[in-house]
């Protein structure tokens, strides 16, 4: 009787497999070729990066602005003319190459924006290299990105190499502190963005350092040790290369001891995520730098189109999301329909966009002219809001 | 290696590691109560805190106090604390209660192998942290301060805080509770009974099954407690705060004794200390390495812990 249960069972199961299987193959070919018009149609745009995890809110952002390109897009050129594909990294270096290697097989995908962070980016840039696939990443900050030879990598903000350097100017000259403490997360972004603050700031301002956990993974959530460091170092500002997760619990542990001083970070702590973690009391007054203008800058009807698209407001780097994924949209608009051309196009493009004007190097970074860093600030609601913008060293 | 890091913060990182220890302490019976009773350990019990955490957190917010409330006076504070030890306690104790019905009752009566208890334990923490990580989104949770962190005593250049007293004194309290009642109840004779051997505990009378789910009961109701005593310390929660927390509580409960109550205590409070000591020396994050460098050690001198097994002894 058990036996014949199982074998009907796995007669079942592999008959529905085989169904599924053939489902599966004569949809594909029936998809969009017929409800579109125009040779621009039938291709897609990916997504690779974090849209779960701890990091989640800044993949989040990112994709809804690319992704509010492509709706407009489709809303002048037919229904499911451009498909926004979708692949989740959870913002995990671990997670990307595999993720990875599944996006290139997909022959229509002919450009991605992302990834978004800088760890997930070295983890799958070569494989994106290798497959001829460009990508346009609008935040992932780490200088050695562009250092590997990497001919699809374009970086559609400033690096670490001015970030850094224009959060320890603040904090010297705005915030006035000659006392920091510098953390980092040990991520990739994270140690690449201490280290340039680090080395900005001087020997003679920095009084500690310490790493934490990555984002997320801090044992028990448990910052204690890291805190009664920053105490005892005596420092009045503590710089973070971090996510907002980490930050945040940092921030709120910080705030329990008693500490004073002011929590300065990067653009990966750069949404209300850092306050919904600390409590809106201990975030606000913290400081975060962003290689962006602020969002609500931005330029065109962005600003309303995105809050009607999404029911909430346009988040870091959405703008620059929405350049990315028009600089696509321009390409094969021009007619470059396969990888290759849509690459030699990003090569010479100079797209002016709604966050910025674009034009690229020779290696993938955004040409100097263009480069812009701004500082924000937690208020009493628990949002950052623009401070001012760094002045170009 | 910072020495001077170390020795001039001594008195803070022992008074941190001891406020970390207690959390760890009540989280350890857990594990050390189901462990000596049924010889398994149970994976799910880091689920049971996290469950304990968000009933705790939930309930706050439903009486008024959200992440961005200012802390409440004594009296009010009380009150809440106490409803929220009292919803952590009930969600902690029935997601025991379930995870033994469901997970390990069926496997009991057919006489599984302890292998199949294992995978069935790990495949229980998963799909409960996993199913609350779908239901949260996998977000941090952000909680209220109940209590505003202040220094109430000051011995030499260690400001000793309300919360840290809170926290030791608790672990203490319901340590000594749960001690007495082990030792001195019929409900804790019947404990020790099965735990020294259960067919001739049957045969004496007790009910084994009944005896083995107030165990899991009282390692809820400790892990709840416990769950407060987090919220409080650190205040926010996710799906996976149980998961690292509880590889730690593991730690401790095997570095006391694993089947040992007072080693259960002694362990957390030992790893707590240890952990902060070496996050000072050494960085923070050379916290974990520390802890299981310091677990092998001991295990290789003392192999069945600090304590010793015992909850099958005539003496606990």
């Amino acid at each position: 009787m058990r036996q014949g249960l199982a074998r009907a069972f796995g007669g079942v199961a592999i008959a529905a497999l085989l169904v599924g299987a053939a489902a599966c193959n004569s949809s594909n070919k029936t998809t969009t070729g017929g409800a579109s018009s125009g040779s621009t149609c039938g291709y897609k745009i990916a997504y690779f990066g974090a849209l779960t995890g701890s990091s989640a809110n800044l993949g989040v952002n990112i994709e809804q602005g690319a992704e509010l390109a492509v709706v407009q897009y489709n809303a002048k050129h037919g229904k499911d003319c451009i498909t926004m594909q979708k692949f989740d990294s959870q913002g995990d270096p671990a997670v990307a190459p595999g993720l990875a290697r599944s996006l290139v097989t997909d022959a229509k995908i002919i450009g991605v924006v992302g990834p978004p962070f800088s760890g997930e980016s070295e983890a799958a840039d070569p494989i994106f290299n290798d497959a001829g696939i460009p990508t346009i990443t609008p935040s992932a900050t780490r200088v050695s990105l562009s250092t590997h030879g990497w001919k699809i990598f374009h970086r559609a903000v400033a690096n670490d190499g001015s970030q850094g350097p224009a959060a320890a100017a603040y904090i010297k000259n705005v915030l006035k502190a000659d006392k920091v403490f510098v953390g980092d997360d040990q991520s990739a972004y994270g140690a690449g963005l201490a280290d340039a603050v680090k080395g900005a700031l001087g020997s003679a301002v920095v009084v500690g350092t310490d790493k934490t956990s990555a984002d997320g993974r801090q044992p028990g959530n448990d910052f204690s040790g890291f805190v009664q460091k920053v105490i005892a170092s005596g420092a009045t500002a503590l710089f973070y290369g971090g996510y907002y997760q980490n930050a945040g619990l940092i921030r709120k542990q910080l705030t329990a001891k008693g500490w004073k001083g002011t929590l300065v970070a990067g653009d990966g702590v750069d949404d209300p995520g850092f306050a919904a973690a600390a409590g809106n009391d201990a975030a606000a007054g913290s400081y975060v730098s962003c290689p962006c203008s602020p969002a609500s800058k931005a330029g065109g009807s962005f600003v309303a189109d995105y809050k009607a698209q999404w029911n909430t407001d346009a988040g870091t780097y959405s703008d620059v999301a929405y350049d990315a994924a028009n600089m696509f949209l321009k390409g094969l608009d021009a007619g470059n329909t396969t990888p290759d051309k849509m690459n030699t196009f990003l090569s010479t493009i100079q797209y002016t966009g709604v966050a910025n004007t674009y034009k690229f190097t020779s290696v993938g970074e955004l040409d100097p002219t263009y480069i812009k860093v701004w500082m924000f600030k937690f208020g009493a609601d628990g949002k950052p809001v623009p401070d001012q913008e760094a002045p170009k060293s | 290696m910072h020495i001077s890091g170390l020795i001039d913060n001594f008195g803070p990182l022992t008074m941190t590691g001891l406020a970390q220890g207690a959390i760890y302490a009540l989280f350890a019976l857990g594990y050390t109560l189901v462990y000596g009773v049924l010889r398994l350990i149970n994976f799910a019990h880091s689920e049971v805190f996290m469950m304990g955490t968000f009933a705790a957190l939930q309930t706050w917010g439903v009486l008024g106090l959200n992440p961005n409330s200012p802390a409440p006076t004594f009296g009010r504070m009380l009150g809440f604390l106490a409803a929220g030890l009292v919803a952590a306690i009930i969600a902690s104790g029935l997601t025991a209660l379930a995870v033994e019905l469901v997970a390990y009752r069926p496997l009991r009566r057919r006489n599984a192998p302890p292998l199949a208890f294992l995978i069935t334990a790990i495949g229980a923490s998963l799909t409960i942290s996993e199913g609350i990580g779908v239901i949260t989104k996998h977000n941090l949770h952000g909680g209220p301060t109940l209590i505003k962190e202040e220094p109430v005593l000051t011995i030499g250049n260690t400001a000793i805080s309300n919360l840290q007293l809170l926290l030791i004194l608790l672990a203490l309290v319901m340590m000594f509770f749960l001690d007495r009642f082990i030792n001195k109840t019929r409900l804790g004779r019947g404990v020790r009974a099965v735990a020294q051997n259960s067919d001739s505990a049957a045969l004496m009378g007790v009910n084994k099954n009944r005896v083995i789910s107030l165990v899991f009961l009282l390692g809820g109701l400790m892990a709840g407690v416990a769950a407060v005593m987090y919220m409080l310390k650190i205040g926010d929660t996710r799906y996976d705060t149980g998961f690292t927390l509880g590889i730690e509580a593991f730690t401790a409960a095997v570095l006391g004794g694993i089947g040992n109550l007072r080693g259960a205590l002694l362990g957390g409070l030992l790893l707590g200390v240890v952990e902060n000591y070496g996050a000072g020396l050494f960085g923070t994050q050379w916290h974990t390495v520390v802890a299981f460098v310091l677990l092998v050690g001991i295990l290789l001198f003392r192999p069945t812990g600090l304590l010793g097994e015992s909850l099958g002894r005539a003496r606990a």
